[in-house]
């Protein structure tokens, strides 16, 4: 038994490859797969349309497997021991087959026009379809056509649901559940149709899409139309090599993943064992090992799995675990927060069967490794309190990752035994948490019970963490990093901590932050006053307060971009970035600025950044207040502000958001009595929206408000944390910190207070402090033993009548 | 051996580097916390940007070492050897102290 061929190379063929490898396996293997590439995280699918790349999803071929990829298997001669392709044949001794399944499309009219969402290649064509498109159906509103749905409307695209059954996810959630669940799906935009099922896909006279006509006869306007209404096996090649296959389809295997030829193994979606199609990755993946296992002479079987799933799209918690009913049920809705939760027990009202959960899963979390276990406390406690598991112990046997298969007691055994130290040690150990995340804070969980100290460390050179360090150098008036670092940590220093430290400095005393030893602690663009582009030059962006600016100042930074070659461009944050700039020529840039009344607009450093406005009250005729003068009053209180990353801000003058404040660390919306605050929104790679924190506040209410919650924030937010993350590691969250910084409920509040006095009073503009000083200047060349000269390296070419960065020759 | 000139040692800011031609090579030089000179070339090899000069001086595990600014992998300041990618290298250059000069060798 040295050929060992795989047809299909999908997540379960590669988890049986990689086992394979593990183990040792010495003979031959080859991987016959008819996708382009070697396999890939298919629960990531998603990802890709928002920039995660091929690669990135693609798992590493283990060493000495052979692939034949773009390759169909066409049949299996099972006398001769081999598997047919369009080129050849493949000799094995053993077969296994990983051929997973296919999305199902019904047969109805027009149905060829439709696309399906399984692939990368699926998605390539979803994304060019939707090019061209305004609206596009899901048809189908499960776990899988929600996320389709969601995709589509993430590409622009006003999306529609069509479900059969009378609710959304009717394979998770009950009724109820289902209730909640639509209207946090139309609250993201989305429409649902639900109970209705499919007639025709309608297109016009040149084949193009234009709808779907329902059984009622009613047509859902859509130009793009996706198919998530299920799965079927791909058992083709098993059923025409006269292999079992099931009724519904499905390549019968025993407990060993064997088919009915011994010779013959099928894992993954393609295999029907016990009766059962998985349709999740986690029982795949042990099918994948139970297979491995047995080819490698071991005992190791598939007996049924976990079918809880946890619903990945943004904003939206659902989750189901263990069964979907019992003799008992206790039910905790509230419809306001649009929350939904359900526990299914024994009917001696001791064990715990299962649970829905909508709008908050954490009882998923905490409580789906209990299920077959006895309560561990009151079922109300469990669902009211939320947090009520959070302090349970575990039973070793209770499953922690289901995707993975692993249990608590595995966990503490690479904890206790291997020296597990953090959520990525148990990764490596275990595998826990390395596919869909949603057992991560479980882990946390295990790793703080075990007394192991999870490590808040800074880096090598701290053992605190930013918050602690904030507090040292704040209690024991700490003025240097040296003193820091002599007293309080070990080494000298690196590129995480010396910038955090100088940040703590920067917002506690608010010097020059190229004062002294301070400079040697700022990254690059701290250390220049400026941001360092690819070529090494950078780029020079002056304050534009709340986007107001005069025709003479405009005209003073397109002279200063004339006069040295500068490429310009408008910023997304309403001001002008210069870009090409050299060391030795941000002086007499900055000169030039500072002369016709510019400052620096800090786009270099953590700290406020923008404060954008709409037009508001003085022009617009809708608006209530003075956004432009709110943005700008508040962009000169906050400028300069050093902070853990970077802060913006936005004010709108009515409720239609021109602004887009609720995209910003704090926003603020104009209201007929005052304004609304809200917090914590950020745009970037995981794009969330503020929330509301007080509304119709007073100006001086409003300011005093802001001014606590930025202080809160530098103090105890962790480095390159934005508020938004922050926020949510509070514990108690928004609520906590309403407590806080507007009740005083820590007593704090006269002291945050005096620490922003203390840095509006002594803000200084860094471009001008840095021109009077010869010292600092001295340091803007590109090279100190000549430094008249320019760098040679830099040069550009050019590009739509403005200079972009060339290659030197 | 050849030394050139590269500036006034006192001028050079413990923990942070300078940048000197030499010829057409660009030689980045740092002064570390204890007093100790190194020279690197100043191009960063993952970007071919001359801005190692420009990077954070730090430490880890007892050798010192610059990060480049612009995607801050870890370079030794004594080896040039890159501390987060085995493969890669840059060159390391003799440096020296005379009459309160810095001077390298290229
Ligand atoms: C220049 C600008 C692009 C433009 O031409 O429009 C820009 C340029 C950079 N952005 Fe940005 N961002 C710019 C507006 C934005 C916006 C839009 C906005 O502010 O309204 C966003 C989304 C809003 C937000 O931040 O929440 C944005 C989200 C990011 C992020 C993601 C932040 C996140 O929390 O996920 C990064 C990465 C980071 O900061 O770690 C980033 C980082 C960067 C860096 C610093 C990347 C780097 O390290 O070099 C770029 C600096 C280049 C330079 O020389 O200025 N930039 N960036 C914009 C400058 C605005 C300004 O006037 O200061
Ligand atoms: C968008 C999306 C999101 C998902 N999210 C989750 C989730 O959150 N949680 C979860 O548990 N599961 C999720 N799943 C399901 C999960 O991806 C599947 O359970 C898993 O991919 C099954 O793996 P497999 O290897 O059995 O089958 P597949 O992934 O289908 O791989 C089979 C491979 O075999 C190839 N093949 C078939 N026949 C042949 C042949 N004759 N010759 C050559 N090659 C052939 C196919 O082209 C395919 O590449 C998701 C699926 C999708 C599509
Ligand atoms: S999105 Fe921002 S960070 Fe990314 S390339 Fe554009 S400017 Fe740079
Ligand atoms: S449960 Fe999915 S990774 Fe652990």
């Amino acid at each position: 038994m040295n050929r060992i061929v795989v047809v299909g190379y999908g997540p379960a063929a590669h988890r049986f490859v990689e086992t394979l490898a593990d183990k040792g396996f010495d003979g031959r293997i080859t991987v016959i797969g008819e996708e382009p590439r070697p396999a890939y995280d298919r629960v990531a699918l998603t990802s890709y349309l928002s920039g995660t790349s091929a690669e990135d999803l693609t798992y590493p071929v283990p060493g000495g497997v052979v692939t034949r990829l773009n390759t169909r298997a066409t049949g299996i001669d099972r006398q001769a021991g081999h598997v047919v392709t369009g080129d050849g044949a493949e000799p094995y001794d053993v077969l296994v087959l990983a051929t997973g399944s296919a999305p199902f499309v019904p047969p109805v009219p027009g149905a060829e026009h439709a696309y399906v969402y399984r692939t990368i290649e699926d998605l390539d064509a979803i994304r060019v379809a939707a090019k061209d498109a305004a609206e596009g159906v899901v048809v189908g509103g499960g776990l899988l056509g929600l996320e389709a749905a969601d995709a589509l409307r993430a590409l622009g695209l006003k999306a529609h649901i069509v479900e059969m059954s009378p609710w959304l996810m009717p394979r998770q959630v009950d009724e109820g559940g289902g209730s909640v669940l639509k209207s946090h799906i139309e609250e993201l935009g989305l429409s649902v149709h639900a109970g209705a099922g499919v007639q025709e896909i309608v297109t016009d006279g040149k084949g193009r899409v234009t709808g779907l006509r329902k059984p009622d006869g009613t047509v859902v306007d859509a130009q793009v139309v996706v198919f998530s209404a299920g799965i079927r096996p791909r058992d083709e090649l098993a059923r025409s090599a006269g292999l079992a296959v099931g009724e519904r389809g499905g390549i019968v295997v025993d407990s060993a993943m064997r088919t009915s030829d011994p010779a013959i193994y099928a894992v993954g979606e393609c295999a029907l064992a016990g009766g059962m199609i998985y349709g999740l990755v986690g029982p795949c993946n042990t099918m994948a090992e139970v297979a491995a296992e047995q080819i490698m002479g071991g005992r190791a079987a598939f007996d049924g799995a976990d079918l809880s799933t946890k619903l990945k799209l943004l904003g939206v918690e659902v989750a189901q675990f263990g069964a979907m009913d019992g003799a008992l049920d206790v039910t905790y809705m509230d419809p306001v927060a649009g929350v939904y939760k359900k526990l299914f027990i024994s009917d001696d009202a001791r064990t715990l069967l299962g649970g829905i959960c909508v709008g908050d899963a954490s009882p998923y979390t905490t409580l789906r490794p209990f299920v077959g276990k006895p309560l561990p406390a009151p079922p109300s406690d469990l669902l009211f309190t939320g947090s009520g598991a959070a302090n349970l112990d575990l039973p070793d046997d209770a499953q922690v990752c289901s995707c993975n298969n692993v249990c608590a007691g595995d966990i503490r055994t690479a904890i206790a035994g291997s020296g597990a130290a953090d959520v990525a040690g148990i990764k490596a150990c275990t595998r826990a948490g390395t596919t869909c995340g949603s057992c991560v804070p479980m882990l946390k969980q295990l790793l703080e019970k075990s007394g192991v100290e999870v490590s808040k460390s800074l880096c090598e050179h701290f053992t605190y963490s930013r918050a602690e360090l904030f507090d040292i150098v704040r209690v024991r008036k700490i003025g240097t990093f040296s003193q820091l670092i002599t007293e309080h940590g070990q080494g000298r220093g690196c590129d995480i901590c010396k910038p955090a430290v100088a940040s703590i400095l920067a917002s506690l005393h608010n010097g020059h932050v190229l004062e002294g030893e301070r400079a040697a602690l700022q990254d690059t663009n701290d250390a220049f006053l400026a941001n360092i582009q690819k070529n090494g030059t950078y780029s020079v962006v002056p304050r534009i307060p709340g986007g107001e600016i005069t025709p003479d100042k405009l005209i003073v930074i397109g002279e200063v971009a004339r006069d040295f070659g500068l490429y310009t461009k408008i910023t997304g944050g309403q001001r002008i970035d210069l870009f090409g700039a050299r060391v030795e020529q941000l002086p007499e840039i900055w000169r030039r600025l500072v002369d016709a009344g510019f400052e620096s607009g800090h786009a270099y450093g953590k700290a406020l950044r923008t404060v954008k406005s709409c037009v508001g009250s003085t022009w617009c005729r809708y608006g209530v207040q003075d956004s432009v003068g709110m943005a700008i009053a508040l962009e000169l209180r906050y400028r300069g502000l050093r902070s853990p990353h970077k802060i913006k801000s936005a004010v709108s003058g009515c409720a239609r958001e021109c602004a887009e404040a609720r995209s910003k660390d704090f926003g603020i919306i104009a209201t007929e009595q005052g304004w609304n605050l809200y917090v914590g929104g950020n745009g970037g790679f995981r794009p969330r929206h503020a929330d509301l924190l007080a509304k119709d506040l007073s100006t001086d209410e409003l300011i005093r408000t802001i001014d606590r919650f930025l202080m809160f924030y530098i103090r105890t937010a962790d480095r390159l944390q934005r508020t938004a993350a922050w926020i949510e590691s509070l514990d108690g969250g928004l609520d906590y910190l309403r407590e806080v910084i507007m009740q005083d409920s820590l007593g704090l509040c006269a002291d945050l207070d005096a620490q922003m006095e203390h840095h509006i009073a002594t803000y200084a503009d860094e471009w001008q402090a840095t021109l009077d000083d010869p010292d600092k200047l001295s340091r803007f060349v590109s090279f100190v033993n000549a430094p008249g000269v320019p760098d040679p390296s830099i040069v550009f070419g050019s590009e739509r009548g403005q200079i972009r960065p060339a290659v030197a020759r | 051996m050849t030394w050139t000139p590269v500036c006034d040692y006192d001028a050079m800011l413990p923990e942070r580097g300078v940048c000197a031609l030499v010829g057409d090579v660009q030689v980045a030089v740092f002064r570390t916390y204890d007093g100790a000179l190194h020279a690197l070339a100043n191009r960063d090899p993952f970007s071919g940007a001359y801005v190692l000069s420009r990077g954070i001086v730090g430490t880890r595990k007892g050798e010192p070492t610059v990060a480049s600014p612009l995607h801050k992998q870890v370079f030794s300041l004594v080896s040039g050897r890159c501390l987060d990618e085995d493969a890669v290298t840059v060159p390391v250059y003799p440096v020296r102290v005379a009459g309160g000069c810095v001077e390298v060798s290229v």
